[in-house]
């Protein structure tokens, strides 16, 4: 509504205006609106019969409606983001010259529509056509060689997080790739952490929010560190001991559909609500071990809270010993990542949720929930 | 068929095939493709209506572009809400859908909410002050508004009759004069705000080459309409001419108002009432003064009030229930193209007199009465800026 003598409408002015005219039909009109809202949603809920109106009390059995409509096509996408969840790309390990265990990676940029929310298709640039890309894990020590591709149609590149030499560095004149162009990065994989891979071609901006970035994980290797091998051991992929963990990669991101540099979707691995909708499973038993990344484009801060329940933190991964004890939140720059470890072994089974503690995110996609489940002690 | 009768057939047949065949074969060559092949579709979402009530937020969006729109999420004050759409499913260029959306509103308060499409396109609306819209149950009161606004100042300012009567000739140029003045600004006033509706509508409907459009049709009809037994018309005949044409007006008005009541700035609809009932007064002097000196029968003039006045009762009930930018538009519209035709009308009359009575027509009164005219409009205005 446009103003009043240039006033915007406030509701002081709505009540002075009532005021003015409270003799006359037309207050007793707006008065009755009021009236009639006092049994509306906003206070209450609509009493018929002493039952609440079906629509709100239908909202309210989910999520009290706070929630996107309908399904995402994870067949169509070509991704499910519960099965990146666990989807770790240990490539191929071979002997290099020297003889050193080398792992191979291929991987490739490709355009792709992505399905973010259920309907909302984002004209996404990708690798290995899903987002995050590939979770690539190696061990502490050996040589990572990665083939990158560029089937796009715009330069890309793969700028790794950790310790290598500038030529490849993944930035313009060092490892960017023309469309059908490729680069072989190769580089020791160290330090041993939670690390993150991406799109280092300019704009840096839109090649980022595109899609085009990944997790990049380090295991420390046990033999290097005697004075916390057990704890070495438990990160490393495929010992007993690492099994007894429940390990779960998540990428925080975003996306700007409309291009006003404000993000239209939240999310943990790009699918809105995709773990509210359907939770994650957990075994009371067993310790859980989440790799958190955010590469969250648009707003500096992202961050993870979790219900019911405290976390160690070890900041970038890089520490056997927390660098943070007993905290409920962890909050993170862009690019800041890090392994959180908790455990539901004294919790009663059911729904605990996890979500960004930015109310605005949560509202717009990264909220979701685990769901523990096992025999009560 | 005769021979003539025949050439003429084909006369016409022969040109209507070619625009045909060029039509299709435009088709068929597609010559602009290399140009728009890679462009993405074009989508407009537009809000017509907005119902609050205590199942939530109702939408009534109208789609337009070059595509079909499918509405894929809505968020309301940034989250993302569940809704049902009716009809569901895509919405083809210029086609309508309910957006029931079950969002606990608080009452005077704001709320945004983007629709989000298929592409990731946002389309905004703001329910400004969030009130429960009138329901039915409230015909009745707003019916007390519209002859508030309507009927009861233009009898008011009816009131001033006697007063013309006995001011005598120079009076009744003086007043036809302030009808001319009062009238120049309602045309001004109603073009600009069937241009404003027509921005809001849907862009598919062309909305502002409609209301000139619209305006022009109605004046010249109703010139036509005016004159049909011929000559120019005085009196009753004008004066009826001007009840119709501010009735029109009016009904503008009244569509004003409801849909302020409907969008929630109730309060500011009861401004706007008081302001609409000050500003109508000169209405009732504009209508009476062509009768000062051949005076009618006393039920004329309540026929005369209410053909002024009561489609302000109407435009407040449609207004409040029914109400769309584009019709609210044509309304306007078409009360603009009736208003320009009765200035000509009060101009001509005014004209007549002054060359049978040997007078200059632009007489310091009759430049006195239009600037008055204006003026008082204008400050009555003032009260109504919404």
């Amino acid at each position: 509504m446009r103003s009043l003598f240039g006033q915007p409408v406030t509701r002081r002015l709505l009540l002075a205006g009532g005021a003015l005219l409270g003799g006359v039909h037309a207050a007793r009109l707006a008065l009755g609106g009021a009236a009639a809202q006092t049994h509306g949603p906003g206070h209450a809920m609509p009493i018929t019969d002493g039952q609440p109106s079906a629509a709100l009390s239908a909202a309210h059995a989910s999520h009290g409606g706070m929630m996107t409509v309908g399904e995402v096509d994870t067949a169509r996408n070509g991704f499910d983001p519960h099965t990146l969840l666990t989807d770790w790309d240990t490539g191929e390990v071979i002997r290099d010259d020297q003889g050193r265990p080398c792992r191979e990676f291929v991987v490739e940029a490709i355009d792709k529509e992505v399905e973010i929310a259920p309907g909302i298709f984002f004209p996404a640039w990708t690798y290995n056509g899903r987002i995050p890309g590939p979770t690539i894990r190696a061990v502490e020590g050996e040589r990572v060689r990665i083939t990158f591709r560029n089937r796009g149609s715009h330069p890309h590149s793969m700028h790794f997080h950790g310790i290598h030499s500038a030529r490849m560095d993944g930035v313009p004149g060092a490892g960017d790739v023309l469309p059908g162009g490729q680069f072989v990065y190769e580089f020791d994989a160290r330090p041993f952490g939670c690390h993150l891979y991406h799109c280092h071609t300019v704009p840096l901006k839109r090649h980022i929010h595109k899609g085009l970035y990944g997790a990049f994980i380090v295991d420390p290797d046990p033999a290097r560190h005697p004075e916390h091998e057990a704890v070495a051991r438990s990160r490393l992929l495929g010992t007993p001991e690492n099994r007894e963990w429940q390990e779960f990669v998540m990428v925080m991101n975003a996306f700007d559909t409309n291009f006003d540099e404000e993000n239209e979707v939240y999310a943990v691995n790009t699918v809105a609500h995709a773990y509210s909708k359907r939770p994650i499973v957990i075994d009371r038993g067993r310790p859980v071990r989440i790799y958190l990344v955010n590469v969250t484009e648009f707003d500096p801060i992202n961050s993870l809270h979790l219900h019911g329940n405290f976390f160690d933190y070890y900041d970038s991964g890089t520490t056997l010993t927390p660098t943070l004890r007993t905290v409920d939140i962890i909050t993170q720059c862009q690019g800041q990542r890090g392994i959180l470890e908790f455990t539901y072994q004294d919790h009663e089974p059911g729904h605990y949720m996890f979500h960004a503690h930015q109310s605005e995110f949560v509202e717009l996609g990264w909220m979701s929930l685990f769901d523990v489940r096992g025999e009560v002690a | 068929m005769t021979t003539r009768r025949m050439i003429l057939a084909l006369a016409v047949a022969a040109p209507l095939l070619l625009i045909v065949a060029v039509a299709i074969a435009f088709l068929a060559a597609d010559p602009l493709r290399s140009l728009t092949g890679a462009a993405p579709p074009v989508e407009q979402v537009t809000v017509e209506r907005q119902v609050l009530d205590g199942d939530g937020i109702g939408l009534l969006v109208r789609v337009g572009g070059t595509e079909p729109v499918r509405i894929a999420q809505v968020q309301v004050d940034g989250a993302y809400w569940t809704f049902v759409q009716e009809p569901s499913g895509e919405l083809g260029n210029l086609s309508s859908a309910w957006l029931r959306i079950p969002y606990p509103w608080v009452l005077g308060e704001t709320h945004h909410i983007a629709l989000i499409t298929r592409t990731g396109l946002a389309f905004e609306h703001t329910i400004d002050v969030a009130v429960a819209t009138p329901d039915t149950n409230s015909l009745g009161v707003l019916g007390m508004v519209g002859l508030f606004v309507g009927v009861v100042p233009v009898a008011l300012g009816m009131l001033f009759y006697p007063a013309l009567q006995v001011g005598g000739t120079r009076a009744f140029s003086f007043s036809l004069a302030l009808t001319i003045g009062l009238l120049g600004f309602l045309l001004v006033d109603t073009l600009q705000e069937a241009l404003e509706l027509a921005a809001d509508a849907a862009p598919g409907l062309h909305g502002v080459a409609l209301v000139w459009l619209v305006a022009a049709l109605a004046f010249v009809l109703l010139l036509a309409v005016g004159r049909r037994k011929g000559g120019e018309v005085s009196g009753l005949a004008l004066a009826t001419s001007i009840a119709l044409g501010i009735g029109l007006h009016n009904l503008g008005e009244g569509l004003a108002i409801g849909s302020a009541f409907a969008t929630g700035a109730a309060a500011l609809g009861t401004f706007l009432v008081l302001g609409f009932t000050l500003h109508n007064v000169t209405e009732g002097i504009g209508i009476v003064a062509p009768l000062v000196q051949e005076p009618p029968r006393w039920p004329v003039f309540i026929g005369l009030a209410a053909l002024a006045g009561l489609p302000a009762v109407a435009g407040i009930w449609l207004g409040s229930y029914a109400f769309s930018p584009h019709w609210a538009a044509l309304a306007l519209a078409v009360g603009a193209g009736a208003i320009l035709q009765v200035i000509v009308e009060v101009s001509g009359l005014l004209m007549r007199r002054s060359a049978t009575q040997g007078t200059p027509w632009a007489s310091a009164s009759a430049v006195l009465g239009v600037i008055l005219g204006v003026t008082v409009m204008y400050g009555t205005a003032l009260l109504v800026q919404a």
